[in-house]
């Protein structure tokens, strides 16, 4: 069975607010309508997102490290705000498990959003519907764009790679051996919802200098600096120019 | 969470419409058996029946008010299976089927015997539709405490006690309603009553007391070490992606200061159990339907700062993530 998927790598997110964009310039384009939002560019902008990029500081100064924090519908494989739905709306697809809010039918009674501990979901303040991310299910499965482009906006969007996209049920895949051999992990998995998404940890880059590093060992003058330096009528690489 | 009024009032009006029709019912249970003089089919049952079908009907009107989309609610019974709030969608409606039975039913006198009890009891219609109507009663305070009960995750619902709550919450101020609206159409039965809303109140404070005793010694199970899943103990928001507001800094927060949540609970458990319980015990020796009635309207509000209180109080694992709010 097929689970796609988002890993996100937070050693290499960098907060630029990318994803946010792009996911909401796809999504407010596409085939279900405007994402709404309401003042723009009034005192309380407010709307509806399916991406957001928080910010977290851990540790303590000197010592701190900010992480970058992007959110989205993990569509989790277990997923707590599925079986809540009255009307069946909202569902989780069987063949590639993202999961989905059939906006036709949705009643706007905002109990999934209740269900969802990640605070996923979030209602359209003028449809008056629950919506969240669809791991752009309208682009990824579109035959008239190049492969390389049937992918989440905010995956392609973001400029240092830090999000990846595949099927986690499959062992080869990127995303599967990116979780793998990064420590890929779950939010909140306290809870059991087994989330889709993963992420990958703050990975601190530390090297290790060695005394011997220091000294040459390997030279025979045990002096550090400039060699002798070789007498003209020495043979060079290019046989016209000495060094 | 936020205290949404249209639930505030559909929990509290249709608990009392279920009460009300409980009570209704446990009198004709007792006259039957010869425990109680039997009351006027048509002055007590019937309209006590329509007294509870108004407040179910009222409690329906004000779900629509949280729907996003009310014109589609009727696609709300779907999900039955797997849904506490399909299957409230569903019992309701049922419900009030019933009861608009049982009331017509003792309004024209419709009671062709269905069984005889070997003792000689006739059982008739109104007895089988009575029936009905409770276990649906039962069903719908199922329904609706489990719609907040089976969330694991809301911590202070996940219990219970929700249940209980709900179902002595309900009965008690249904009961009330009762003994109040007895004192008119049938005196003889409001002691009863009347008795039965004092132990149904005094009930009902000792489970919602113990749900707030056992959420004050709740303890979060999601930090925001697990939301973040960074093993540090100090970490700290320094933004939450955006600047104005969002669906999610409205609908997971009361918006009230502590101090106000703390006034709240305390005006519940004076208007809920302590003021109802005095002027029941005053008002039922002397059958006095205006300090029953005045014992249901302080109940019923009460109740509504319960219900409030009851919202406010859950608090979301998603406030992690806003932990400027929070």
């Amino acid at each position: 069975m097929t689970q796609l998927a988002l890993v996100i790598d937070l050693n290499v997110c960098v907060g630029c607010h990318a994803c946010v964009t792009s996911c909401k310039e796809w999504n407010t384009s596409g085939s279900a309508g405007a994402l709404a939002d309401l003042m723009p560019y009034g005192k309380d902008p407010s709307g509806a997102f399916f991406n957001r990029v928080q910010t977290f500081e851990v540790g303590e100064y000197p010592n701190t490290q900010t992480v970058h924090f992007p959110k989205s519908c993990l569509h989790c494989e277990d997923p707590p705000c599925v079986p809540v739905c009255p009307t069946g709306a909202s569902y989780k697809r069987r063949e590639d498990g993202i999961v989905l809010v059939d906006y036709d039918k949705c009643i706007g009674c905002k109990y999934c959003s209740w269900a969802c501990p990640y605070g996923a979901r979030e209602v359209d303040p003028v449809r008056k519907v629950m919506t969240k991310c669809t791991l752009c299910v309208d682009r990824i499965y579109d035959r008239e764009r190049p492969a390389a482009e049937r992918k989440p906006a905010c995956v392609l969007a973001c400029p240092t790679s830090a999000r990846l996209f595949g099927d986690i049920h499959d062992p080869d895949s990127q995303v599967s051996q990116a979780i793998r051999e990064h420590g890929g992990y779950a939010l909140m998995p306290e809870w059991g919802t087994h989330p889709a998404n993963h992420y990958l940890p703050r990975r601190r880059t530390t090297s290790h200098i060695h005394e011997d590093e220091l000294t040459r060992t390997d030279n025979p003058l045990k002096v550090d600096g400039l060699l002798p330096r070789p007498p003209k009528s020495d043979p060079s690489l290019d046989d016209v120019m000495s060094w | 969470m936020r205290p949404d009024f249209s639930v505030l009032f559909l929990t509290t009006l249709i608990g009392a419409g279920q009460g009300l029709f409980l009570a209704l019912f446990t009198v004709q249970l007792y006259a039957l058996f010869g425990q109680l003089p039997a009351p006027d089919g048509h002055a007590f049952y019937a309209h006590g029946s329509v007294l509870a079908l108004a407040l179910l009907a009222g409690g329906l009107l004000a779900s629509f008010f949280h729907l996003g989309r009310p014109e589609r609610a009727w696609r709300a019974a779907a999900m039955w299976r797997t849904s506490w709030l399909a299957r409230e969608v569903i019992v309701l409606p049922g419900l009030m089927g019933a009861v608009l039975l049982f009331g017509a039913a003792h309004l024209l006198g419709w009671r062709p015997a269905l069984a005889t009890l070997p003792s000689g009891l006739a059982i008739d219609a109104t007895v089988a539709l009575g029936i009905a109507g409770t276990v649906l009663s039962f069903a719908l305070f199922l329904c609706t405490a489990m719609i907040y009960a089976c969330l694991p995750f809301l911590r202070e619902w996940a219990s219970p006690l929700t249940v209980v709550n709900y179902t002595l919450l309900g009965g008690a101020s249904g009961f009330t309603l009762a003994a109040a609206f007895s004192a008119w159409a049938a005196p003889d039965v409001t002691r009863f009553l009347a008795g039965w809303a004092i132990v149904l109140t005094l009930l009902g404070a000792l489970s919602r007391i113990a749900s707030l005793v056992r959420n004050a010694r709740q303890k979060p199970r999601s930090t925001l070490q697990t939301a973040l899943g960074i093993k540090h103990p100090r970490i700290v928001q320094r933004s939450a992606g955006f600047l104005g507001g969002s669906f999610n800094t409205r609908e997971f927060f009361h918006g009230r200061s502590a101090e106000a949540v703390r006034t709240i609970k305390w005006t519940f458990v004076v208007l809920a159990f302590a003021v109802p319980l005095a002027l029941l015990a005053f008002g039922a020796p002397r059958a006095s339907g205006a300090v029953l009635a005045a014992a249901f309207v302080v109940q019923y509000l009460g109740l509504l700062a319960e219900r409030w209180h009851f919202f406010a109080q859950a608090s979301h694992p998603q406030n992690l993530y806003y932990q400027d709010i929070a």
